[in-house]
């Protein structure tokens, strides 16, 4: 129990470092690099004493790892600043859009991981048949196709064509059930499209990796049944794989999300850093990348775990 | 038994068995491997030689009305301005395969190189390595490519650049867990006992092996940098007007929707063969070798 | 009573999915009187596996059961059905596997592995099934029957595992049992114990067994039967005795000769008391792995103050089972592991603990071959790129000179010329190893390291490997240090040998190696585990082998290595103080508290026991 407790804790520090370094590209890339951004909003015709002021004003004169440091103060305190675009508290406008977007994710999880799983197991367990091969073709072209291609050819079947459903994501207040679900339908759809794919040719490999194992064919040698060997001796060692497949692929849904939110027009925290790239907002855009960041780490932090404690070599030694 | 010291293996034996063994490897793909192949091919040349076909200049208006259908003069209709579709296809292909091409050769030569140094070099090279390369996979390539569209503004270098780092790391991890094994490998062992040098070792024993898989995953960036960079276009981010590549032709026509106008749709189209089209390619490529591996 | 089992013109094929079917089992036919125990005997690819499988209607993926019948108990196996295969295996017939450190589910107890089955069918309670198989566990002599169950199977040994998977197989009381190679991933002193546990279960229960084997001493103790198979095909059926004393075919006789331990390499002629500086020369040498501390020794220590020389034309035998340290040895004198503490003479000048500091003849001079071939030559590389690098890199051959010489030494290792331009895959087993053995001739050393290099190979391809080795020696006086877990292949070919236990060098012997008692107490038990070509060894060798079970002592870092398992250890002397090393009689020097007579007294039983040569 020991030795779980430090691996987890390994785990954590090397999660809290990477992101500490991620933290460090983001801030060199945007704030650092670009040159000078007391003379950019100021424009050319700006007097030097005006930059020099505003230079101080922004703490600009100060040297890059003190700027940093502050920075870095600001996002742990819960404060990463003023929004240059509407002059609102990052914090405000975050905290306005976060919880669309964890809605968006959440649903999008819901229905794509028991699906994918499914589709997952059900394909290694019936490697090589007809109903194998065809959702290997199918899940091979899912994965391929640019998620914005999925949303467009959504909107041209379910809302221009059938008229099922709304071109835009917009949810009245006080909204019945089936008002939200239609509301949701088509995002949700497109999100799980590419990531249910992707899922499941990972479970799938998952799978087979441990069909292949001799323990496999002995638990058949033995008088197991091939489908209940599957779910009782495969299924336990591939927990770990599998989980880290469901991560990564969620984490997938950060960067499908900001296309999906801005063909639907969904009021999320992905369309609002598309907002903040177009009108150069840099405290929020850095606010914005360093959730998404943090999104991905605990992901694969949460994946890590679920592998050490699924293992009972690495949890009783 | 001769004495005279014949060459024992001349250019020519070494060049036919070459030959054969492509021929080999055509033969052992299924199908499925075999349309992909041809769609990556039928790409390849298209960005190579595209513009070249191309019936009109790409900025030239050229059709009387706005998203027409297909038609004998414009063959595959107009845009939302009047251009011929086909046109601006020709030279968005090149815009799309070149970068995405490009990007991904880019990635995995830095990658595999870098992955190379790290396995022959000490603990602690390996380790601050391996470290950046962690924190640069933890931000979303999205994100990271918003993140320097912000910064810098886009612009076609930029775009090449974004994709090129953000498929580092992944192509180092690759590179490196396989070379790391490769080092395991006895053959190596013998390299290094010898006396050889890590120049020697790393090129001779150690590279030649991970081509094979490096290849495979070229071609899984090739797809990951082209969905990223028509995804930027499609957002307005990526490449910009006047020239487009087949994310910015989806993009601007979208208002084309309605109607269904081959203008949008053939540019997706266009994306989704290209990129299914390796797929298919890459995974049979595996399981033939896998196969193969079995006899 | 009859017959259990009859299979008739059996034929299995594997196809792939592009080319036509290969057969790889062909024709078979033979049978099996109830109660006996059947060995299927041959090498690598002779079918004996894929035969064994199908006496529960199994074919590996890739393969499929082509023709023929098997009945068992009068019942068609080919002909049933998936339900009643299912029911049918585990229940009729049962399987123990080679490996069972792979053949058990890493993440499940294993009681709960061992008691699946019988759950399943509904056959008895949890229960009661698990009683049983406490009951199998004593049987089959596991330590602490009642407790081992619960555990996983990372956490019990190797040889403790393989017995557990016969309690798995023998918990539902099968009518037939298939032993797969059961042994042979085991080192030869855990291999007696779990043959005998073996032994005793089936002879108890009257099981009727077949057993799969390559080693024809492991089968001699376990079966009444014999089928020789070479390629999918029946070569000789009969009695255990009459195979063995009056094989009829070829074959069986070839593989009979080489299983039997033979004087391969003559002596060496050169005096162990040469004025002359030994070639190798190792003082002191403390070397492991992993992290180091602050005095530079690595946190896992796996070598511990060995000390040893190898003469100018001499073959030093390095002895040790798995984990023994044998192999990190020969990568120290290589270069390839610097050494925590000692040093390394050649020719008497020390050499570079690392690989820089050494000069390039002397990286020339020490040649090493590893254990798997398949894996010793680059598969990106044609066998004229693999010998012409050496040549290239120490003597500076180019062109015409480069190619005659390696036509030269493709003669040397009898090849034909035309291999050199195939790659490493296309070989044989033996004909790789060959090459792996020519790169090292290449160099044109004095000393060439061999790493287990016939382990991995069929016993008639490892015997004339060996034989080349013994010729290469003569013609070239090179000296080799020969590593190996196979003592009758050490005996055969080495001038001295030292016996590695836990890292600690317990005994050396110089010139014609343990032909003469005594010997330290763990080469005793390993010489006396060697399976001897013929039945009733397994009865006999017990008799004087029961190791007494004495009170568990407190093993610190200064005791005897071999203390826990020392069948003759003296409390208070032992438990106390580290031996001292002791030259016995017989000019052998080992690690022990015993004395020359001690042992001799201790030992005389074993006396009775046939002179091993």
């Amino acid at each position: 129990m020991k030795t779980t407790l430090v691996l987890i804790a390994r785990r954590l520090g090397t999660a809290v470092v990477t992101l500490l370094l991620v933290s460090v590209v983001v801030f060199t890339i945007s704030s650092l690099l670009p040159g000078d951004a007391a003379e950019e909003t100021l424009g050319r015709n700006a007097t030097p004493e005006a930059v020099a002021a505003l230079r101080t004003k922004l703490g600009l004169d100060q040297p890059a790892h003190l700027r940093y440091l502050h920075w870095l103060g600001g996002l742990l305190s819960g404060n990463p600043g003023q929004s240059m675009a509407n002059n609102l508290p990052v914090k405000d406008v975050i905290a306005s859009r976060l919880p669309k977007s964890l809605l968006l994710a959440g649903l999008t999880t819901i229905v794509s991981v028991p699906l994918a799983l499914l589709i997952g197991i059900l394909s290694a367990m019936y490697r090589g048949s007809m109903l194998d091969r065809v959702l290997s073709l199918v899940t091979l072209s899912m994965v391929a196709v640019p998620e914005f291609l999925v949303a467009t050819v959504a909107v041209l079947v379910f809302a221009v064509n059938l008229r099922w459903l709304p071109a835009l994501t917009i949810v009245p207040e006080n909204a019945t059930l089936g008002e939200f679900l239609s509301a949701y339908a088509m995002p949700v759809m497109t999100l799980c499209f590419v990531i249910v794919a992707q899922m499941a040719r990972m479970t799938r490999a998952a799978m087979i990796d441990q069909i292949g194992q001799p323990y496999v064919e002995m638990a058949i040698l033995k008088g197991v049944r091939p489908a209940r060997a599957v779910l009782t001796h495969v299924l336990p060692n591939a927990v770990g794989p599998i989980v880290n497949a469901v991560a990564l692929s969620l984490s997938y849904l950060l960067g499908g999300a900001i296309i999906v939110e801005t063909i639907f027009n969904y009021p999320g925290i992905a369309s609002l850093m598309v907002d903040a790239v177009t009108s150069r907002d840099m405290p929020l855009l850095q606010a914005c990348a360093m959730i998404f960041c943090l999104a991905y780490l605990l992901l694969v932090l949460v994946a890590d775990i679920c592998a050490i404690l699924g293992n009972p070599r690495l949890r009783n030694q | 038994m001769t004495q005279a010291a014949a060459p024992i293996a001349t250019d020519k034996a070494v060049a036919t068995s070459g030959l054969r063994r492509a021929g080999q490897f055509l033969m052992a793909l299924p199908l499925s491997g075999m349309i992909g192949l041809g769609i990556v091919v039928f790409w390849l040349l298209t960005a190579v030689f595209g513009p070249m076909l191309a019936p009109y200049a790409p900025g030239a208006i050229v059709a009387s009305d706005v998203f027409d259908p297909f038609s004998a003069r414009n063959l595959l209709g107009s845009d939302y301005l009047g251009r011929d579709v086909l046109s601006r296809l020709l030279h968005g292909a090149r815009y799309t395969v070149g970068l995405a091409f490009a990007a991904a050769l880019l990635a995995s030569i830095t990658g595999t190189g870098l992955a190379l140094t790290a396995a022959v070099s000490g603990r602690w090279i390996d380790e601050v390595m391996s470290r950046m390369m962690d924190a640069l996979i933890s931000i979303p390539s999205k994100i990271f490519a918003l993140v320097m569209v912000a910064a810098f503004g886009s612009s076609v270098p930029l775009l090449l650049l974004i994709a090129a780092i953000t498929y580092v790391p992944g192509a180092y991890r690759i590179a490196r867990s396989l070379a790391v094994n490769l080092n395991q490998m006895e053959y190596v062992q013998v390299a290094v006992a010898r006396g050889e040098g890590r120049v020697y070792i790393s090129c001779a024993e150690v590279l030649p092996n991970m081509i094979h898989p490096m290849l495979t995953d070229f071609g899984m960036r090739f797809v990951f940098a082209v969905l990223l960079l028509s995804g930027m276009s499609f957002l307005g981010l990526g490449v910009q007007p006047p020239d487009a590549d087949l994310g910015s032709l989806v993009r601007e026509n979208i208002s084309g929707l309605g109607e269904g106008a081959p203008a949008l749709i053939m540019p997706a189209i266009a994306i989704a063969t290209l990129t299914v089209g390796v797929n298919l390619f890459i995974d049979s490529l595996s399981r033939s070798r896998r196969t193969m591996g079995e006899v | 009573m009859g017959d259990l089992v009859q299979v008739s013109n059996l034929r299995v094929v594997a196809g792939n999915d592009a080319g036509k079917p290969v057969p790889i089992v062909k024709d078979v036919s033979f049978s099996i009187p109830r109660g006996e125990v059947l060995a299927l005997i041959g090498e690598s690819g002779s079918g004996k596996t894929t035969i064994a499988l199908t006496l529960m209607g199994y074919a590996r993926p890739g393969c499929r059961i082509a023709g023929g019948s098997v009945r068992i108990d009068g019942a068609e196996v080919l002909d049933l059905n998936r339900d009643e295969l299912t029911a049918l295996r585990g229940c009729k017939v049962a399987y123990v596997a080679q490996s069972a450190a792979a053949a058990f589910n890493p993440s499940k107890t294993i009681i709960d592995q061992v008691v699946e089955v019988v759950l399943i069918r509904g056959l008895m309670t949890r229960a009661v099934a698990e009683a049983k198989a406490i009951d199998l566990f004593r049987a089959l002599a596991l330590p602490d029957p009642e407790q081992i169950g619960g555990r996983y199977p990372h956490q019990v040994s190797g040889g403790q595992l393989q017995r557990m998977m016969a309690a798995m197989a023998l918990i539902t009381d099968p009518a037939l049992v298939i032993f797969d190679e059961p042994t042979t991933a085991l080192d030869v002193t855990t291999q007696i114990e779990v043959l005998r546990a073996f032994k005793k279960v089936v002879k108890d229960r009257g099981t009727t067994a077949v057993y799969v084997s390559h080693d024809l001493s492991v089968v001699s103790q376990m079966a009444t039967r014999i089928v020789v198979l070479r390629h999918g095909e029946v070569r000789e059926v009969g009695l255990m005795e009459q195979i063995l004393h009056a094989p009829e075919d070829a074959y069986t006789q070839a593989l009979m000769a080489a299983a039997r331990p033979a004087r391969r390499h003559a002596l060496s002629t050169v005096a162990v008391a040469n004025p002359a500086p030994p070639l190798l020369e190792i003082r002191g040498l403390t070397a492991g792995y992993g992290r180091r501390d602050s005095r530079g020794v690595p946190c896992n220590i796996v070598l511990k103050n060995i000390d040893l020389q190898i003469r100018q034309g001499r073959t030093l035998g390095v002895i040790g089972e798995s984990g023994s340290g044998k192999s990190t040895l020969a990568r120290v004198s290589a270069g390839l592991l610097p050494p925590a503490d000692g040093t390394v003479l050649f020719n008497g000048e020390p050499l570079a603990p690392g690989l820089t500091g050494r000069t390039r003849d002397q990286f020339r001079r020490i040649q090493i071959v590893f254990q798997n071939a398949d894996t010793a030559l680059n598969p990106s590389h044609s066998v004229a790129r693999i010998l012409g690098r050496p040549l290239e890199f120490y003597h500076g051959l180019r062109g015409a000179a480069r190619d005659r010489r390696i036509k030269q030494l493709l003669d040397l290792i009898r090849l034909p010329v035309n291999i050199a331009t195939r790659r490493a895959s296309e070989l044989s087993g033996g004909q790789k190893q060959r090459i792996n053995l020519a790169r090292a001739l290449a160099a044109e050393p004095d000393l060439i390291l061999c790493d287990e290099v016939t382990s991995a190979l069929d016993t008639v391809v490892g015997a004339a490997i060996l034989d080349l080795m013994g010729e290469l020696r003569r013609e070239l006086n090179v000296s080799y240090m020969f590593i190996s877990h196979d003592i009758s292949t050490v005996r055969s070919i080495c001038d001295d040998v030292v016996v590695l236990y836990a890292g600690q060098k317990v005994e050396s012997e110089n010139h014609r190696p343990f032909q003469a008692p005594p010997y330290h107490p763990y080469t005793d038990q390993l010489i006396s585990s060697v399976p001897e070509m013929r039945s009733g060894w397994l009865e006999e060798s017990g008799a004087v082998q029961t190791p007494p079970y004495v009170d568990p002592v407190n093993c610190g870092t200064d005791l005897c290595c071999f203390l826990v398992r020392c069948p003759v250890r003296i409390n208070g002397v032992c438990n106390v103080a580290m031996p001292p090393r002791v030259t016995l009689g017989n000019g052998n020097e080992i690690l022990c508290h015993h004395s020359d007579a001690d042992l001799r007294r201790l030992y005389s039983p074993s006396h009775m026991r046939t002179d091993l040569r």
